[in-house]
């Protein structure tokens, strides 16, 4: 009897926890900052994140790849890590599981994809 | 062949709060937990580009929201959440890495977390630069 080994697609999805991981350590903190305490606070000024100024990082092609990748990645590794967690509590790292914890992801990826390409060049 | 009919009933041990009687555990789960710090914070980023796309208004009203004590101190928590998932990240990248060596010696786990850590600080500043330059 031979015994294939199915190919697994586990190697994928851990490739975009991994991604997702080592950019939320590298900037995720500095990032949190800067949006969420720094300008909110007026310790960084007000127009640092204007209007004006967020479009033109949108429309950059850098820029919407840094607003892409941060986004998309951060919800890849939340996915990931916590469909694999889930087994700690209790809860089968099953179809259904996997269904919400990398479908969310892909639903997000494509709808920031989306907007992003809309936002223009 | 008749799938086996048991009249066994052998333990499963109850998954509910094995982690609890551990503090090594406890704080296994409180990094794995910073996932969900990670991805709160990519939602309040996915809906600032819808806002974005809905025009200066719509922005605005999403700077405004930031504003808020309420979202200052969320994003304390995130930030905490965040600066603790980095920190660990390159605790575990020790063990996550291959074995590296350099000069025939592998090179010390203590090491690697220096770099990483090292890293992110190099990326934050840079980052904090851009942002302040973003603001003259």
């Amino acid at each position: 009897m031979s015994h294939e080994l199915k190919r697994s697609n586990a190697p994928f999805f851990w490739l975009l926890f991994g991604a997702g991981g080592m950019l939320s350590a590298l900037i995720g903190p500095v990032l949190v900052l800067i949006t969420g305490v720094l300008v909110p606070l007026g310790l960084l000024a007000p127009e640092t994140l204007s209007y004006d100024n967020v479009v033109a990082l949108a429309q950059n092609p850098i820029g919407k790849l840094f607003l892409f990748a941060v986004i998309a990645l951060f919800f890849w590794h939340a996915g990931h890590r916590i469909l694999h967690t889930l087994h700690d509590v209790g809860v089968h790292a099953g179809t259904d599981a996997k269904l919400i914890c990398y479908g969310l992801p892909l639903v997000a990826s494509a709808v920031v994809g989306l907007v992003l390409l809309r936002l223009g060049f | 062949m008749n799938p086996p009919v048991s009249k066994r009933r052998p333990y499963v041990r109850p998954m509910t709060g094995w982690w609890k009687k551990n503090p090594f555990f406890v704080e296994y789960m409180v990094h794995e937990g910073t996932a969900l710090f990670v991805a709160a914070y990519a939602l309040v980023l996915l809906v600032g580009v819808l806002r974005l796309a809905q025009g200066e208004a719509a922005w605005n009203g999403w700077l405004e929201a930031l504003g808020s004590p309420l979202s200052i101190l969320f994003h304390l928590a995130l930030l905490a959440a965040m600066i603790y998932h980095c920190w660990t990240w390159f605790r575990i990248m020790p063990r996550t890495l291959p074995p590296i060596r350099v000069g025939g010696k592998r090179v010390a786990a203590s090491t690697i977390t220096a770099a990483g850590i090292g890293a992110a600080a190099l990326a934050s500043l840079v980052l904090l630069v851009l942002a302040w330059g973003m603001g003259k």
